[in-house]
């Protein structure tokens, strides 16, 4: 495994103002992930898991700090140069699936590499979708689909660009206990293949110790920054 | 960081994304096209319509005038006129033209008419259409009149009848159904009827005090060359007091009018259209707020802030282009029916044809308006975070500062649009600010409606009724868009209803009351006024003012001649005032019509050599220039008679009695040749046909007009206009219900999904349509009153300072509009939430 740090954190702070007060959900937070690794971000509802995963994908501005992302510092990166930082390097897995529903599933998988001006983005759609076992629901809608299905399409677009890191927020938390272990498979299985990066954020502490780290949040604070027995 | 250009995502993938899109949501984006689609159809087929109009005149342009110059006057035209014309080759013919009144033997029937008296050759261009044909030259040699067909209709006559005009009795040759130049509005107001002029002298009609109008038709011999009539002959008639016409100044004037009006219908179909707009933006504001996860999750994916927006602004204009193209083909259909619709306003069948101009301006207009309007809703889309994928209640919370922007863009199209169309840019002003006006009422009527529904909920009131309530306010809710545009629909509509009131009350107000006059009648000679108060007297019928008039023409004003003053170029005295035959009466006090401004009302001369002072309308300080004190010459057909302005009066000239610009004192014009006036008042219909019918018999000079026939001219002209008024109104109604229809399958999701919830719950389907029915109720009950209150509004402004009178509206015809309106909400808001009552809740929500 290299030692390369694709993913740089420091001193990350994230304030909301709520009318005359401020409210800090992110508080000085600082790690390192080394390329092909995996990572996970655990902690209760409120402490700043989602807040810190939109900063490292670069969704969001922080209010002080830096984020570099495979060596490219987002802190003074305008918007659109931001989408193409994620649309080169970044693959994203959410809970909620957040498929076009307007688009078939062979179409929403297709969206980042067109995005990239990428012609072979059909053949390799394909692929992919034969990949994630779907290979006959190409042409259906997400309503179509079951949720484990449509997160199966959401892999599959999350890999599409063969990002070097890829950020999974709570991949399992919309499924049954059986479809959720199925998808932590695939998903650990294609990075495993693709060599690549995953942070995920997660409350399954059963999912977070086949990462090889899991961070702990606590108040907006890193609590702890452990190797898992997966690593070892 | 990687090259920019590598990347580069071209227009082609935008236009795939908004494509593939699109197919899922067909329905609801055929929906914000449906809002355009009648206001652009308008709009094309006015234009359209607009474009064949000047087509026509450009191409019948003499048939409007009838000859290639036209010479008129209000006293009879000099030989030097006829001399000149003779010797440059010119064929001539001559008219005089006055109102009299007309006798049919065969029913004893009267009325007061416009008669032209023709010489043969005339028209030179065009024909008259009568039925039977009538050959001009047998007409013109026979004792024949052509009587407007209208007319022959109201007194059941026909042709092979008579008609006696002042002394002579005429066989009436043939029906007059079109005449070069008229339209079918002019001849209801003044009927027609044509009579050789030659047999002028025979009628008795040309006598002191006969408005006549003299014309000269001229048509230039086929090698003349137009630069002698701009260099030599337009020069020499400008110096004389003729007016003259000749085919290029009336194909402007005709041109004028018409662009007039083309330009005031366009303005109303641009209201349909900006309603149409108002509905866009409603409907892409929900679609697009539905679309922000997806915009978000394009961003996630590498997608820029603008590339997000571009697909969503392609299916914008992409559906305004469509919904365009079908408005201006459907526009290209309508203009079919608008010759039919005009033909009474039109002097000229107009022949329509696809007009490219109209149809292309039509599109681009479309497009256009459902961008800016869209616009707002699509520029915010830009600004939405990646983040919203991962926490959707994220709010970005950067100021709008794109409202403003917006906003100012819609006035700029708005203002620039009616200054297109009116070539005005002050009357582009008031439209703007009118519209802005109502727009801006009725927001503010939603908001308030939404403001007090919240701040006074009755929280313990019936389940049905929070629940309907709510509706109005809650997020989503349709309480603006609709009060918009069904409240501006039913304003427009109710706005006409209550003009065309307005108007007809006026006119029986001027004459309502016991001692008021309602029959005039005018053209009387001094030796006839003691034998026609006698036939008052046996009809009963009071005489309630006798007026003596006597015409005279201005001589000098201040010292100076007329003729000075008609060629001093800096001089600010109007031309109407200089040139005018003045028609003045003597009196020693002022009546109940009149009120005194400035100055003393001299009562009598009693001397002689004493000096005269005049009384004056108020306006001649402003067109004559003139102040107390001043002096003012008149010519008393062929006498100089000095006077000094002595008083100005404000004059309520809307009342039915004599009044004057110009008073003499008593004293001055007593020996002067004059005719009179007579006022009286009938009090049935049939005592006033057999006055009318015994003073023809008797004064065949005399004309008479009485209320009933103001009442009924009045009534024709409204009829037409407001068939055409409702005919324009029906597209801001039609696209407001459009609107309506789209708003609420639009938000049909959510009203679906929240109906099957309280399905779920335990809701029985009475409730449910209870709910329904009160919310659509109170929207379509608080929209239709917002603009019936408007209209009411805009009524009692129109009466207070157009007609000088008040409003007495009619209220059970806008209980209907009230009605109708609220009715037809229910009806489809009703129509909306069918599908949930029927079906298994789980069913319609898999659906």
């Amino acid at each position: 495994m290299s030692e390369e740090i694709i993913l740089s954190v420091r001193e990350l702070t994230k304030t909301y103002a709520s009318g005359s007060r401020s409210l800090t959900v992110l508080n000085a937070v600082s790690f390192d992930v080394k390329k092909g690794s995996t990572c996970a971000v655990v902690g209760p509802s409120g402490s700043g898991k989602t807040t810190l995963l939109g900063l490292c994908a670069g969704l969001d501005k922080p209010s002080s700090g830096s984020v570099s992302l495979n060596g490219v510092v987002l802190d003074d990166l305008t918007e659109d140069e931001k989408a193409e930082v994620r649309n080169r390097h970044v693959g994203f897995i959410f809970q909620s699936f957040n498929l076009m529903p307007t688009l078939t599933a062979l179409e929403n998988i297709m969206i980042p590499m067109e995005l990239r001006g990428n012609r072979d983005a059909k053949a390799r759609a394909l692929e992919l979708l034969e990949t994630v076992g779907l290979a006959d629901r190409g042409k259906h809608y997400p309503a179509q689909l079951s949720g484990g299905e449509q997160q199966r399409i959401s892999i599959a677009r999350a890999f599409a660009n063969k990002p070097s890191i890829l950020f999974a927020d709570e991949p399992t938390g919309n499924l049954d206990g059986e479809t959720g272990a199925a998808i932590e498979d695939l998903i650990f299985e294609l990075n495993r293949d693709a060599g690549t990066t995953l942070v995920l954020v997660t409350h399954d502490l059963e999912l977070a110790n086949k990462t090889d780290r899991v961070i702990t949040m606590k108040n907006g604070k890193l609590h702890t920054d452990k190797a898992t027995e997966a690593a070892i | 960081m990687a090259n920019q250009n590598d990347r580069r995502i071209g227009l082609s993938w935008l236009f795939k994304m908004a494509w593939r899109d699109s197919r899922r949501n067909t329905g609801r984006l055929v929906l914000f096209m449906s809002s355009i689609v009648l206001g652009i159809g308008a709009l094309v087929a006015i234009n359209s319509f607009g474009d064949n109009l000047n087509d026509q005149i450009e191409g019948e342009a003499k048939e409007l005038l009838g000859a290639d110059l036209e010479v008129k006057s209000r006293t009879p035209i000099g030989d030097e006129v006829r001399e000149r014309f003779d010797s440059l080759g010119f064929a001539m013919s001559e008219e005089m033209a006055f109102s009299s009144m007309v006798y049919f033997p065969k029913n004893a029937g009267t009325r007061l008419v416009y008669v032209r008296a023709v010489e043969d050759g005339f028209p030179y261009y065009g024909d008259f259409e009568t039925a039977p044909q009538a050959n001009s030259k047998e007409f013109t040699t026979g004792q024949n009149a052509l009587v407007d067909q209208t007319l022959l209709l109201q007194f059941d006559a026909a042709p092979g009848d008579s008609v006696k005009i002042g002394e002579l009795t005429f066989n009436v040759a043939a029906s007059v159904l079109k005449v070069p130049g008229q339209s079918a509005i002019t001849t209801t107001v003044a009927p027609p009827v044509f009579i050789p002029l030659r047999l002028m002298d025979k009628t008795g009609l040309n006598q002191l005090g006969s408005r006549m109008e003299y014309k000269i038709y001229a048509k230039y011999p086929d090698d003349f060359d137009p630069k002698v009539f701009e260099e030599f002959i337009a020069p020499w008639l400008e110096d004389t007091e003729y007016r003259f016409d000749d085919v290029a100044e009336r194909k402007e004037e005709v041109g004028d009018t018409y662009a007039d009006l083309t330009g005031f219908l366009a303005l109303t179909a641009f209201i349909a259209l900006i309603l149409g707009c108002l509905g866009v933006a409603g409907s892409v504001h929900i679609y697009l707020k539905e679309k922000v996860a997806s915009v978000a999750v394009l961003r996630c994916l590498g997608a820029s802030g603008k590339q997000a927006m571009g697909i969503f602004l392609i299916q914008v204009v992409g559906m305004g282009f469509i919904g365009s193209s079908i408005g201006a083909l459907l526009g290209a259909s309508f203009q079919a029916f608008l010759p039919g619709l005009f033909a009474d306003f039109v002097p000229f069948d107009v022949e329509m044809q696809m007009s490219w101009l109209a149809i292309a301006q039509g599109v681009a207009i479309g497009v256009v308006a459902s961008l800016l309007f869209a616009l707002l809703s699509l520029l915010r889309l830009q600004k939405i975070s990646p983040l919203k994928a991962i926490r959707a209640s994220f709010e970005t919370t950067e100021p709008d500062r794109y409202r403003v922007i917006v906003g100012s863009l819609i006035l700029i199209f708005v203002y620039a649009f009616a200054w297109f169309q009116l070539s005005d840019a002050w009357r582009a002003l008031v439209f703007t600010i009118g519209i802005v006006g109502s727009f801006a009422i009725l927001a503010g009527v939603a908001q308030a409606i939404i403001y007090f529904v919240r701040r006074f909920f009755p929280t313990g009131s019936s389940f049905v009724l929070r629940q309907g309530l709510a509706n109005l306010y809650r997020p989503n809710n349709q309480t603006l868009i609709l009060v918009v545009t069904i409240g501006l629909g039913t304003a427009l509509i109710s706005t006409l209803f209550i003009s065309q009131n307005l108007l007809i009350d006026k006119v029986q107000v001027s004459s309502s009351g016991d001692d008021r006059p309602n029959m005039v009648l005018f053209d009387i000679q001094t030796d006839q006024i003691a034998q026609l108060n006698e036939l008052a007297k046996t009809y009963e019928m009071p005489v309630l003012n006798q007026v003596p008039i006597v015409t005279m023409r201005l001589h000098s004003l201040k010292g100076r001649g007329v003729e000075e003053l008609r060629a001093d170029t800096t001089s600010d005295v109007r031309h109407w005032v200089l040139n005018r035959e003045y028609r003045v009466s003597y009196r020693d006090s002022m009546t109940d019509s009149e009120t005194l401004l400035e100055g003393k009302w001299q009562r009598k001369v009693d001397n002689p050599g004493d000096s005269i002072f005049i009384s004056l309308d108020e306006r001649l300080i402003d067109d004559m220039k003139v102040e107390l004190g001043d002096e003012i010459a008149f010519n008393v057909q062929g006498a100089i008679i000095k006077t000094y302005v002595g008083s100005f009066r404000e004059i309520d000239w809307q009342r039915m009695q004599t009044n004057f610009l110009v008073m003499f004192p008593e004293g001055v014009l007593e020996k002067a040749p004059k005719f009179h006036v007579l006022l009286t008042r009938f009090e049935s219909g049939e005592q006033s046909a057999t006055f009318q019918q015994k003073v023809v018999e008797n004064f065949p000079n005399i004309s008479v007009i009485d209320l009933q026939l103001v009442l009924a001219t009045v009534d024709a002209v409204l009829a037409k206009v407001s068939f055409v008024i409702r005919f324009m109104a029906f597209f801001s109604i039609f696209t407001g219900i459009l609107v309506l229809i789209g708003s609420l399958l639009i938000s049909k999701y959510q009203r679906v999904r929240e109906s099957v919830l309280l399905r779920t719950l335990g809701a029985q389907k009475h409730h449910i349509l209870k709910i329904n029915t009160l919310e659509y109720f109170l929207l379509g009950s608080l929209a239709s009153l917002s603009g019936i209150i408007i209209a009411l509004i805009a009524g009692a402004l129109l009466a207070w300072f157009s007609f000088d009178t008040t409003m007495s509206p009619d209220f059970p015809i806008l209980g209907l509009v009230y009605v109708s309106i609220t009715a037809l909400t229910v009806l489809i808001g009703l129509s909306n939430s069918s599908s949930v009552l029927g079906k298994p809740p789980l069913e319609v929500l898999r659906s």
